[in-house]
Formats: structure tokens, sequence, C-alpha cells
């Protein structure tokens, strides 16, 4: 189950700096470790996390091996309009999850 | 003269458990970071767990218990059930056996710690309350001396480090004071939520000594002890530790 958790404040005034912070649950296995018996357990981990504002990319996050598991992400980013912040996880094995958060700008 | 005083001094400090009123709960010996991690109750991480647990509560437990009716009541197991001393995680697999006519989760299962972890938020910030009355005493007896016997290969018993040497470092760690008010708990080093059981299972590895199984009648004495032990103290559930 892809559970995914954003906290973006609901509402913000115009050109206000907003912080927003995505929990995201995966495992993130590194493809570096070996079970008992000696075989490499495959990669697996969440490789990008992308946020758009109004359709517009506001941030990008590349994510890499060595990722601690359930990784947090905080950006920032300002408040122009309201509208929609849309979130959206891709990685290994088909792995994607989406989240989408309404804003009011007064 | 000299060697009865020094006999006596140490026998004065041998065994000497922790006051009441010096008891620590291990956020206190965590960093501000991990601390601030804990705080977070919206994105820290043991929140993936809470609302598993909640959306399972609801799907599975509120037909019969409405939502927040389970408040304190993590405060207060381990307790008897139809005789036999449970923790909250048995507990709740009892319920789903009796009541639902559902099968048990397994004991470390991600279902059984989401559900403990939604049933164990509730309690959050109230003080632990174990009842000790009739048979509870023999279990905390029990408990106790298991607490207090020395074992395994490196002949280590709980109180030597929990009770004597907490505060001071094992390796890079510092020992705390070994009181269960978080759990389950979100432990950096397993990158997720776990059971006190297997926290008690790494600590007897450590030790080198023979290990109980999950939920072993061993592990829930032991439980008994250190939730009575940390009586009044309140409880943080669902915890993050390093």
């Amino acid at each position: 189950m892809a559970r995914v958790v954003v906290n973006v404040p609901g509402q913000a005034k115009r050109g206000e700096v907003l912080e927003i912070r995505t929990l995201a649950a995966h495992a993130m296995e590194t493809g570096f470790r070996r079970t008992q018996l000696g075989e490499l357990i495959p990669r697996d981990i969440i490789r990008l996390l992308v946020c758009t504002y109004n359709g517009v990319e506001v941030f990008r996050a590349e994510l890499h091996p060595a990722i601690a598991a359930n990784p947090l992400i905080a950006f920032t980013t300002v408040a122009t309009e309201s509208g929609t912040l849309e979130f959206r996880w891709s990685g290994d094995n088909g792995y994607s999850a989406t989240q989408s958060v309404q804003i009011t700008v007064v | 003269m000299k060697v009865l005083l020094l006999a006596a001094l140490c026998l004065s400090l041998a065994g000497k458990a922790v006051s009441e009123e010096a008891r620590k709960s291990g956020y206190d010996f965590m960093s501000p970071q991990t601390q601030a991690m804990q705080n977070d109750e919206v994105t820290g991480p043991a929140a993936l767990w809470l609302l598993d647990g909640e959306a399972s509560f609801k799907g599975n437990c509120a037909r019969c218990h409405a939502e927040g009716s389970m408040k304190g009541v993590a405060a207060r197991y381990p307790a008897l059930h139809r005789g036999k001393l449970v923790n909250l995680e048995q507990r709740i697999n009892a319920c789903r056996v009796e009541q639902q006519k559902a099968p048990a989760f397994a004991y470390e299962s991600r279902e059984l710690l989401a559900l403990a972890s939604h049933v164990g938020r509730q309690s959050r910030g109230l003080p632990i309350r174990i009842e000790v009355n009739g048979t509870i005493r023999e279990y905390l007896d029990r408990g106790k001396d298991s607490f207090h016997r020395r074992q395994g290969q490196l002949n280590l018993s709980c109180t030597q480090c929990h009770d004597d040497n907490w505060g001071r470092k094992l390796a890079g760690s510092t020992i705390p004071q070994a009181h269960p008010t978080g759990y389950p708990i979100y432990r950096l080093e397993w990158q997720s939520v776990g059971s006190l059981h297997r926290r008690l299972r790494n600590c007897l590895t450590g030790m080198r000594a023979e290990n109980h199984a999950l939920g072993s009648p061993e592990l829930v004495e032991l439980e008994l002890y250190l939730m009575w032990r940390a009586r009044g103290m309140k409880l943080e559930t669902p915890a993050v530790r390093p």
C-alpha cells in the first residue's frame, strides 16, 4: 500500500513562504545488502518526487540508495495563487503514489 | 577497618534502583533532532503506522468500540485476561479471535503494530497505571526476578546496566533507564515501528543470553515488571528512539 502524508498550511498570504512536509512509506532497500544466504537483495527505492503548483513544477528531488526508509522531504515554495499542489512519487518496481492538496491564498 | 568500610560502601551502591523522582524516559537521553521527530505528530515516521491503525480500527473494531474509547487502555497493560497475563498486542488479538472470529495477527506484523500504535496513541500523556493484586503479584515477581537475574555468556543482568549505569555509554550509545513508555516505537535502527518484545530480544541477544519468543510468557512478565517500574510516568506512544 502506497501510504503518503503531506502537510501544507491550508491558507496563506500572497507572497508568503510555505513550508511543505512530505512523508512516504517505503522500505528504501539499497540494493547493496545481502540475505543470510549471500544473495543480493535487489534495489527497491523511490527515485523521484515532483511537486507541481497549479501545473507548474516547483520542486523536484531525485532519491538514491542509502536514503533512510520512509523518507521525509521538506521544502518551501512561495504562495502565489489559490489552487492545487500535486505531489507525485515514483520509483523501482512500478512504485507510484500521488497526493494533491488544496491551498487558499488571500 | 578500611576494608570493612569499603565493603559497606560497595554494598550500599550495589543494586541501587532509581528513585521515583529521578526516573527519566528514553526521550530525555535523545538528541534534539530525534526528539523533534517524535514531537512531529503529523509527519513523524510513526504517522504512517498510526494512519494504518486508524483505518484498521474503523474497519474492524468500530462496530463495538467507539472511536477514542481506547483512552487509557494502553496505560494499564499487561493485565489479566481470562486468568492469563496478556499485553496490549495479545489483548487485541484475543478480541479478534474471540469476538470477531478472525485469525489472530502475527505478533510482529505490520497490522498488529499499527493497531497497537493507534490504541496506544489514545493514552499518550497519561500516566502508566499497573494495578497489583491477586495473581498479578506472582507474574510481577517473576518479571522482577528475570530483570535482576544474571544470565547469558556475559553473566549480566538487566539491572546492572539500567539501574546501576544508566546515563553512561555502552559503545557509542547512552544507556537509558529502560522505561517502556513509548511502545510500539519507531526505532531508527530498525527503520520501522517495532514492539517492546522485539527490543527486549535485542537486549537479550546483546547479553548473549537464551532468548524468548515474541509474545512468550517470560517476555510478558518482564514487560509487566518494566511497566510497573515505570508506573506514574507518562506514555509517549508511538515514540521515536535511536
